[in-house]
């Protein structure tokens, strides 16, 4: 995996760009990862990216959209509207986690 | 892009401009899901989904059936006990099918997947919109007062057509 650098941390990435290494995110890369992908991040967006990263670390997988709702309490529609387009991806991205496996 | 690291191109927040047609004509509990899926998957991934409920498929939008759809193993000569396939004759004895449609729903709990219900209602908040079809409303007797809230309309089969012009179609 290569390594480099976003906001002054050394972290590995895949190929796609999203973070291997559970332990090399700190919320400080949060607001830089959001920008690249056009999200600026709010009080909320971080709410659920706490409760992602507390779930994968009881999981050991990224939680779904759905797991999102009915474990985090977060409605899927506003998932929608702080994470447009792709939701389940794009949390994970900025979360610093693997995109989610689930289907559902 | 200004940043000096590779990002994810998650395409446009708008959507991806894909859009998708599922047709769902089953009203076995097994044959919901398919479509239920298939449309979750794609409105996270920024497809338009439209839904379209005819015949059987009215179970899944009505509001006093979508709780009470069954599976039956009668006909499915995939239908196994563990490893061993179940003979086609003990698929019709009595109390069979609330058996197997039992086992289904407590597999797919534990999975976390959600009931038809559930489902639907997730799919429309994520964006999805479901049709239900005039001709089977007519032969079934059937009004919106019988149907989910959350839908968006009774039409016939040319506006579905029409209004998924060039969209992706699946029949279920």
């Amino acid at each position: 995996m290569p390594v480099t650098t976003i906001a002054e941390h050394q972290v590995h990435v895949d190929a796609e760009g999203f973070l291997t290494e559970f332990d090399e995110w700190d919320p400080s890369l949060a607001p830089t990862l959001a920008k690249a992908i056009g999200i600026e991040l709010t009080d909320r967006h971080m709410e659920v990216i706490t409760f992602l990263r507390a779930d994968y670390k009881t999981q050991g997988e990224t939680a779904t959209t759905r797991r999102t709702q009915a474990v985090g309490g977060f409605p899927i529609k506003e998932q929608f509207a702080l994470f447009p387009g792709k939701p389940g991806k794009k949390m994970a991205y900025i979360a610093g986690l693997p995109k989610p496996k689930g289907c559902v | 892009m200004s940043e000096d690291f590779v990002v994810p191109d998650f395409g446009s927040s708008e959507g991806t401009g894909r859009h998708l047609a599922i047709i769902c004509s089953k009203g076995n509990l097994d044959m919901a899901y398919p479509g239920l899926i298939l449309a979750n998957a794609a409105l996270g991934e920024g497809v338009q989904v439209d839904l379209f409920f005819t015949f059987w498929g009215f179970d899944m939008i009505m509001r006093d059936r979508a709780d009470e759809m069954a599976f039956s193993p009668a006909g499915n000569a995939a239908m196994r006990m563990g490893n061993v396939r179940m003979p086609q004759a003990l698929a019709p004895a009595p109390g069979m099918t609330g058996l197997a449609t039992r086992m289904l729903k407590k597999q797919i709990a534990d999975l976390g997947i959600p009931t038809v219900p559930d489902f639907l209602e997730q799919i429309v908040a994520s964006g999805g919109a479901l049709w239900a079809c005039k001709m089977s409303a007519d032969m079934f007797h059937v009004t919106e007062a019988d149907l989910r809230d959350d839908l968006s309309g009774i039409i016939n089969a040319a506006t579905f057509i029409e209004m998924t012009d060039g969209a992706q179609i699946l029949f279920i």
